[in-house]
C-alpha cells in the first residue's frame, strides 16, 4: 500500500490498476453469467412441477438444457481464463447444444407413440384463494379423496 | 471418399488433442493409432459420406449456431414469463410445420433447431412434415418456422432462397 501511494504521487494522472479492473470485471462477469443460469435451471425446475401434463412439462426441463446449462458453462469459462479448459468447455457446450434435443426429442416421440395424448386448448392454473381452507388439507384431500 | 477420410482424419486429431493435451511420443502415438483406427471402422462399415462427415460445411453451420443461439435467448424468456406467472396461463397446441429442407441432415437440423428453441417441441417427423407441440398458442404458426428452417437447411449446404 505504502509503495502505490508513493508511485501516486509521483505520476501525474490518475494511476487506474488494470490488472485488478480485470480481475473484478471478469469475476463480476462470470458470477452474472453462472447467476443467470441458476435462475434458469430453478425457473424449468419450478415449471416442471407447475405445468399440468407430461407435454407441457418437457418445455419446463427444455430451459434447463439450454439457457440453463449454456450461462453456467459460459460463466465457468470465464472463471479459467484462457487454457486448454477453455476449448473443453467449449465442446461441452457444443454438445449439449446437440445431444439435448435429440433426447427431447427422443422421449416426446416415445410417449406419442405409446399412445400419450397432449393435453391441448387454454390451461390456468388454479387459484389458490378459492381453495377453501389450508393448503395442507386441500392435498391431502386430493391425495387421499377421504 | 479419400476427401471424407482427410477430411474426418483431421478433425480426429484436433479433438484428441484438445481433450488430452499430452505430447510425450507414446501418448501421441496412441492417439495417431486411435484416429486411424475409428477411420478404418468407418470405412468398412461403409458410412464415409457427407452425413458421417458434415465438417465441410463447418463455417456455415457455425454461423446458423450463432443466429439460433440468439432465437434460444428469446424463447426462453417467452417461456419464463409463462412459467413464472401467478395464473400461468398456458395454451398447448398441435400443428404440422412443412419441411423444405431436402437431405436428412437438413431436416435433423431443423428439428432440433425446434426442439431446442424451449417451447416447441419437434414430436414426430413424417411425409408432410414435423409434428411440433407448442407451448403458447402464439408460437404455434407455421409461417415463424419458415425462416427457420431455411436457415438450417443453409447450415447444411443445401441451396435455398436466402
Amino acid at each position: 500500500m505504502a509503495a502505490d501511494k508513493a508511485h501516486g504521487t509521483q505520476s501525474v494522472g490518475v494511476d487506474i490498476p488494470w490488472d485488478a479492473v480485470l480481475d473484478w470485471g471478469l469475476a463480476l462477469a462470470s458470477s452474472g453469467l453462472i447467476l443467470s443460469g441458476v435462475f434458469f435451471v430453478l425457473a424449468g425446475a419450478l415449471g416442471v412441477l407447475r405445468m399440468p401434463d407430461f407435454f407441457t412439462r418437457m418445455h419446463a426441463a427444455g430451459m434447463t438444457d439450454t439457457l440453463g446449462a449454456e450461462f453456467i458453462l459460459f460463466g465457468l469459462i470465464l472463471q479459467t481464463g484462457f487454457s486448454q479448459m477453455t476449448l473443453k468447455l467449449l465442446l461441452v457446450a457444443f454438445f449439449l447444444f446437440l445431444t439435448s434435443p435429440t433426447a427431447t426429442h427422443a422421449i416426446a416421440n416415445a410417449a406419442l407413440k405409446s399412445g400419450l395424448k397432449p393435453q391441448l386448448g387454454t390451461y390456468k392454473a388454479p387459484d389458490l384463494s378459492q381453495i377453501e381452507g389450508s393448503s395442507n388439507e386441500a392435498d391431502s384431500d386430493k391425495a387421499g379423496g377421504h | 471418399m479419400v476427401r471424407f477420410a482427410v477430411v474426418l482424419s483431421i478433425i480426429m486429431s484436433l479433438y484428441w488433442l484438445t481433450l488430452s493435451f499430452y505430447f510425450e511420443p507414446l501418448i501421441m502415438g496412441f492417439g495417431v493409432a486411435s484416429v486411424l483406427f475409428t477411420v478404418g471402422l468407418c470405412y468398412r462399415m461403409r458410412i464415409l459420406d457427407a452425413e458421417t462427415v458434415p465438417y465441410l460445411h463447418m463455417p456455415t453451420t457455425l454461423a446458423y449456431f450463432r443466429w439460433l443461439f440468439v432465437e434460444v435467448v428469446k424463447a426462453n424468456f417467452a417461456v419464463v414469463k409463462a412459467v413464472l406467472r401467478p395464473d400461468m396461463e398456458i395454451s398447448p397446441t398441435l400443428l404440422t410445420v412443412p419441411t423444405p429442407q431436402t437431405s436428412d441432415i437438413g431436416k435433423t437440423m431443423f428439428a432440433n433447431s425446434i426442439t431446442l428453441t424451449p417451447g416447441t417441441v419437434s414430436m414426430d417427423i413424417g411425409e408432410d412434415g414435423i409434428l411440433v407441440h407448442a407451448l403458447l398458442s402464439e408460437m404455434a404458426n407455421a409461417d415463424d418456422f419458415k425462416e427457420m428452417g431455411e436457415r438450417s437447411g443453409w447450415s447444411v449446404g443445401e441451396e435455398t432462397s436466402l
